[in-house]
């Protein structure tokens, strides 16, 4: 029976990783390209999340409101592009952590006058409420599948991106070098708002595909930027194969962390120690992931224009 | 007459902090004592993180782990050594203690720089923070009370008054002392090593030593402000470890002005007094603290320290 229970982690680690990756693709460009940290990115997520929320409750169609909430999270992006960041650009990274930190406080602030304190609850559409027999024995949420297959999409539509195209040119010369792609006569002042954009879209569908698993509430973007940016580190900034491995690997240690840690302690600790050591151990493991590391090599696993 | 032109600010400043009590009295708002209190205590935690964001250059978002260890050895001497829980021999140990864990978590951090230092020494912060919650015998999640605040001699430290002119006191004396260490070859060197590290190793700097000593005393004056916010609540928990604080903490430093010796007492008197208005103005305060902050980012860049600094001039 445990290979199934360990298979299964592995595919919540999968779908984990794969919601982290939509974040960090975002911060990772946002922060190679634009040089600019983000604390916002997470007030993002969360604006996403509600709107999402707000447009299944008000058109009954979850398949319908993915697509408003992305493309309205995307136009408040750009528009916190052009207010605030565009400002920040030429500016130290602590004037942007003040700035961003502001925006965090708006933000939240913001929604909470909007919404309430009340955290929103968010139903799995009905369709895909039901599990699918993977393997005889393996019985696996349809939705956590549509998650991981949603993932796997958007990745693969980013490499075709950053890779293949003509902007994803642009954004890596911009990562790699940015004098140089002005130099060059790229219009970073669009490409920036663009970028920006897309990440915020990119934060917002995340939002969307974990709203139905977890509760909308003010502070969710707080708490997950934190993974984004220890994701970040360990990836590389401003690599993207950085960030997707760093994404995927946060996402398996920390799910496998809190499934196997705890009963693993129980073996080899009396039990009271261990109940009380078991959660805080699994909550410690990324960082622990990062300090090593980051010890190992002080700029991430794939640091940017190598 | 010149003297008192320079240092108009200072002595204004003095002269309020120590006439605080008695002005809250006078308006029977003695409920401010322990507020103003509360203020010192974070202007003294902000001022050990200028020291190293502002003169070092090393931006820490992991300070709120050395305020609470420090707080934390308090409320754990309280509950297992209460022999040890006087004033004269609780906040030396905490400073030393909390001095130790910053040269342990400083010797890894430091190897790494920019945003991956940023992010390194948040990662330490929140293994501690988890640490602290699966401490159910101090408490776990939901903290340690403490019985009484570390008595000291015949003062008697639960009048709120009494306390109040102590942490100023220590504040007092913190500040003097990093002034003097400001002005130092230790303070010169750290500033040297701010503009530019590869200029100050070639020139024969152990940059690295150097950086590890600011890091120790910020850490250590950082428990010492733990160590003293746990006797004036009472209280002790694993929220004083959480990241939120030490990102507090640092919009206080950049808000008062970086690298200024007052730049901490000046960001955490007006962060505290800004929050404690626009409280009793609105609920959704934090929409317009927010917005004050963006206009420091865009027209005050060098914060309020930075202001009076150009008005000088």
């Amino acid at each position: 029976m445990t290979w199934i229970l360990f298979l299964e982690q592995c595919l919540n680690g999968l779908q984990f990783g794969l919601m982290l990756f939509l974040l960090v693709a975002g911060l990772t460009l946002i922060f190679g390209i634009m040089d600019v940290i983000n604390l916002a990115h997470g007030s993002l997520y969360m604006i996403g999340a509600y709107l999402v929320a707000t447009f299944t409750q008000a058109t009954g169609s979850f398949l319908l409101a993915v697509p408003l909430g992305l493309a309205a999270t995307a136009v408040i992006g750009m528009i916190i592009e052009v207010l605030v960041l565009r400002g920040l650009y030429k500016r130290d990274h602590l004037s942007q952590v003040l700035a961003t930190f502001a925006l965090i406080l708006i933000a939240n602030e913001t929604t909470r006058a909007i919404w309430g304190l009340q955290a929103l609850t968010l139903n799995v559409p009905e369709a895909l409420s039901g599990s699918v027999q993977l393997l005889p024995g393996l019985h696996y949420s349809a939705f956590r599948l549509v998650i991981i297959a949603v993932g796997l999409v958007v990745a693969a539509v980013l490499y075709f991106v950053v890779v293949r195209t003509r902007i994803g040119m642009l954004v890596r010369a911009g990562a790699s070098n940015r004098q140089m792609a002005t130099a060059m006569g790229t219009n970073i002042k669009w490409l920036f708002t663009a970028v920006f954009g897309a990440g915020a879209a990119l934060c917002a569908l995340a939002g969307a595909m974990l709203s139905p698993l977890l509760v909308v509430q003010v502070g969710m973007g707080e708490s997950i930027l934190i993974l984004a940016f220890v994701t970040v580190v360990i990836g590389g900034i401003g690599s993207m194969r950085g960030a997707f491995i760093g994404a995927l690997l946060v996402g398996i240690v920390d799910t496998f962390g809190r499934a196997f840690i705890p009963p693993m302690l129980k073996t080899i600790l009396p039990p009271a120690l261990a109940d009380a050591a078991g959660p805080s151990l699994a909550a410690i493991s990324i960082y622990l992931l990062m300090v090593i590391v980051l010890f190992w090599k002080p700029q991430g696993l794939f640091p940017a224009g190598s | 007459m010149a003297w008192l032109k320079r240092h108009g600010w200072l002595v204004a400043a003095c002269l309020v902090g120590l006439a605080l009590p008695k002005l809250a009295t006078m308006i029977g708002q003695e409920f401010y004592i322990s507020v103003a209190s509360r203020v010192l205590i974070w202007a003294l935690l902000a001022t050990s993180l200028n020291l190293l964001v502002g003169t070092g250059g090393m931006v820490s978002m992991g300070h709120a782990a050395f305020f609470g260890f420090g707080a934390y050895v308090v409320g754990i001497v309280a509950l297992d050594a209460p022999q040890w829980s006087s004033a004269p021999v609780v906040l030396p140990l905490a400073l030393a203690a909390t001095g130790l864990l910053a040269f342990a978590i400083g010797s890894v951090c430091l190897r790494t720089r920019g945003v991956y230092f940023i992010m390194i020494t948040l990662a330490f912060a929140q293994m501690l923070f988890y640490i602290f919650i699966s401490l159910k015998g101090y408490g776990g999640d939901d903290g340690l009370p403490l019985a009484k605040r570390s008595p000291l001699g015949a003062l008697k430290m639960t009048d709120d008054t009494v306390f109040y002119y102590f942490v100023l006191a220590i504040l007092a004396a913190c500040l003097v002392v990093l002034a003097r260490l400001r002005d130092s070859r230790f303070g010169r060197v750290l500033r040297g090593i701010k503009d530019n590290e590869t200029r100050m190793e070639s020139l024969g700097y152990a940059t690295f030593r150097f950086k590890l000593t600011a890091f120790v005393i910020a850490g250590a004056l950082a428990g010492l402000a733990g160590a003293l916010m746990a006797n004036q609540n009472g209280f002790v928990s694993p929220n004083m470890l959480h990241w939120d604080l030490s990102g507090t903490v640092l919009v206080m430093v950049i808000l008062g002005g970086l690298g200024s010796l007052w730049g901490g007492l000046a960001g955490a008197v007006v962060f505290m007094v800004l929050e404690e208005v626009l409280t009793a103005f609105t609920p959704h305060w934090q929409i317009i603290l927010g917005l004050i902050l963006l206009g420091v980012v865009f027209f005050a860049p060098r914060g309020i320290a930075g202001l009076f600094a150009r008005k000088a001039q």
